[in-house]
């Protein structure tokens, strides 16, 4: 259909080509951001749901309108005090797996990408696979190890589990950097009688800085986001985040919905926070780790 | 792909430096071999201990009586391929395997065909259409658990956005439970999973589709390709190894949901939405019956494994006639 309409439009008008087709290009350019701004909102609509039911005035949001025209935000006030040591228990463990990620991820992906080193290729298929183990299976074992171990409802047990998202990803984020790193700088620093480790930490560390740091927010947000390891590796109150606090938000607390929906948003904030503060990271971590 | 391309510039250098300082080289040699080691050591071993002993110890608990008595006692017995037989005679299992199909195939139809429209709309050169395609990542980067959350919102009964929309223009009569029925649940499970994917999915066929040379349209436009001619026979492909990728890494995503799943209806109302990932959750952690738990998620990572080997193969297959 396309195909037909695109040629006649030229013919129809060439006398006063110049000046009415520029305004009709631009007309259509409109049109365009129109529908694309269409489509997002669309997309974001249960965003924007979730913001203006935490909003919701008179302590439910049985009565939400359309737009938070009053709003209230005694919903933040009772979802802070509920929810208020879970999202600092979020926060700890997020930062955790993400610097464990990293500390795990930068040297492995260096040597990954640099070393010939027998081996690497083997734990680079093992890194790949490992992004196919459901979650369920790594915490099935996990529990039953985590047990005798003295590790349920532990902060660093957590830390541990959720970095399972975290560290393969690191990996191969960061070895697609590496693999373009060009090796005549390590090379020389060498011969001029640096160390492995000291070219590491001086020379490939800082510059990787971009890579890290794409890597670090996704390893942050696959923590902070974690919920089937909070679910199955905690049991009481004492150590919650924020997720699992969610969820049993809903269970317990389905009359208070602007309570419940402003933990939501709350929950959400570090995402919204990094896509809008670290867009060119986050961007770049969207497709990085999955084309290879 | 890229990456392995621009790495041949380099090559060149270090053979150039190569002699300058041979011995001293070789007098670091055996140290230096070792220190290379120690970069990978800790990566290493975390993934053994994170990935390899848990698919291990799944494929053993799934021969045994692992169970709440264990935790005690620490005894599990062997009883062969008992967890097994159950697991296959159980009615809730075929319902599982079901949904857990209709759940995968009906997100990945959704998913890659918005998807793949949203892309190629923002693929257009218009004012905003980078800042309004980032802002489609959003759904994308928030916890799923509070995605399940404003969804059960949305579609709650008596109160919920959707309801009230629809009985306000007159389309349904009488509010629907979209999480409560079980005629509704599944499907209403999949459109929140829909929407949850189309974010991925933009990122990566849209990287795609800007990886396609623009010089193939235009040569393709004196052919008269334009529109879906131009789609069917450039496009399409062109972008084959990503829509593989793509698909291949939904599958493997969309079989393992568990939170999105627990969070809007926990696997009910009557198993109607029940899946194998939520299945092996609540024999483990709910059942306590950790052999069953793990019989589940074994038939879980076999699935997942024959879709890798299916993608690597016909990967190969057109790598041999490419």
């Amino acid at each position: 259909m396309t195909a037909a309409t695109a040629p006649s439009a030229s013919p129809a008008s060439p006398g006063l080509a110049p000046r009415s087709g520029s305004r009709r290009r631009r007309g259509r350019a409109a049109a365009h951001t129109a529908l694309g701004i269409l489509f997002v909102a669309i997309m974001l609509f249960p965003v924007y749901w979730m913001v203006n039911a935490s909003l919701a005035p008179g302590g439910n949001s049985l009565n939400t309108t359309v737009l938070p025209l009053r709003p209230d935000l005694g919903g933040y006030t009772r979802a802070l005090a509920d929810q208020g040591p879970n999202l600092v228990t979020s926060l700890i463990v997020a930062i955790g797996a993400a610097v464990l990620s990293l500390v795990l991820a930068a040297p492995c992906a260096y040597a990954l990408a640099q070393f010939r080193i027998k081996g690497t290729g083997v734990l680079l298929f093992l890194i790949l696979v490992s992004q196919m183990v459901p979650g369920i299976v790594i915490a099935n074992a996990l529990y039953t190890a985590y047990t005798p171990l003295g590790l349920i409802n532990t902060i660093p047990g957590l830390i541990l589990a959720d970095a399972t998202a975290g560290v393969p990803f690191a990996i191969l984020i960061m070895r697609a950097y590496l693999e373009t790193f060009p090796t005549s700088i390590v090379e020389a620093a060498r011969v001029d009688g640096c160390g492995h480790v000291r070219a590491f930490w001086s020379i490939v560390l800082p510059v990787s800085r971009n890579s890290l740091i794409t890597a670090g927010i996704f390893s942050f947000l696959f923590a902070w986001s974690d919920f089937l390891m909070a679910l199955t590796l905690t049991t009481g109150e004492s150590i919650r985040p924020v997720t699992l606090g969610l969820y049993t938000y809903i269970g317990t607390n389905d009359t208070d919905w602007s309570a419940v929906m402003a933990t939501a948003v709350l929950s959400s904030l570090p995402a919204v926070v990094l896509m809008i503060a670290a867009q060119r990271y986050i961007a770049a971590g969207a497709t990085g780790g999955a084309v290879k | 792909m890229t990456t392995t391309a621009s790495t041949v510039p380099g090559v060149p250098a270090p053979v150039a430096t190569e002699g300058s300082a041979p011995a001293r080289r070789r007098r670091r040699g055996a140290d230096q071999a070792l220190v290379r080691y120690l970069f990978v050591a800790p990566a290493a071993v975390y993934v053994l201990a994170f990935f390899g002993y848990p698919i291990v110890k799944n494929l053993v608990m799934g021969f045994q009586a692992y169970d709440f008595t264990t935790f005690f006692t620490g005894h599990a017995p062997f009883i062969g391929l008992e967890n097994y037989t159950a697991t296959l005679t159980d009615p809730i299992f075929l319902r599982a395997l079901r949904n857990t199909g209709l759940f995968t195939i009906g997100s990945i139809i959704g998913q890659f065909v918005i998807g793949m429209g949203l892309s190629l709309y923002f693929r257009r050169r218009f004012p905003l259409s980078g800042a309004l395609r980032s802002m489609l990542l959003l759904p994308w980067l928030l916890p799923m658990i509070a995605s399940a959350a404003v969804w059960r919102w949305i579609l709650e009964q008596d109160h919920g956005v959707l309801n009230r929309v629809l009985t306000g223009i007159g389309l349904i009569q009488e509010s629907i439970g979209w999480l409560t029925t079980s005629d509704t649940a599944l499907i209403s499970v999949i459109m929140v999973n829909i929407w949850l994917g189309i974010p991925f999915n933009v990122a990566l066929l849209y990287s795609g589709l800007q990886a396609i040379p623009e010089e193939l349209y235009e040569a393709g436009q004196l052919d008269g390709a334009t529109g879906w001619k131009s789609f069917r026979h450039i496009t399409l492909p062109m972008l084959r190894p990503v829509v593989g990728v793509v698909l291949l890494l939904g599958v493997i995503y969309t079989i393992k949901v568990l939170d999105l799943i627990l969070g809007l209806t926990g696997g009910g109302p009557a198993n109607a939405t029940q899946t194998l990932a939520t299945r092996s959750y609540e024999m483990s952690f709910i059942e306590f019956d950790f052999g069953r738990g793990a019989a589940l998620s074994n038939i879980l990572i076999v699935i997942a494994l024959l879709f890798t080997v299916v993608h690597l193969r016909a990967g190969a297959r057109a790598a041999e006639k490419g």
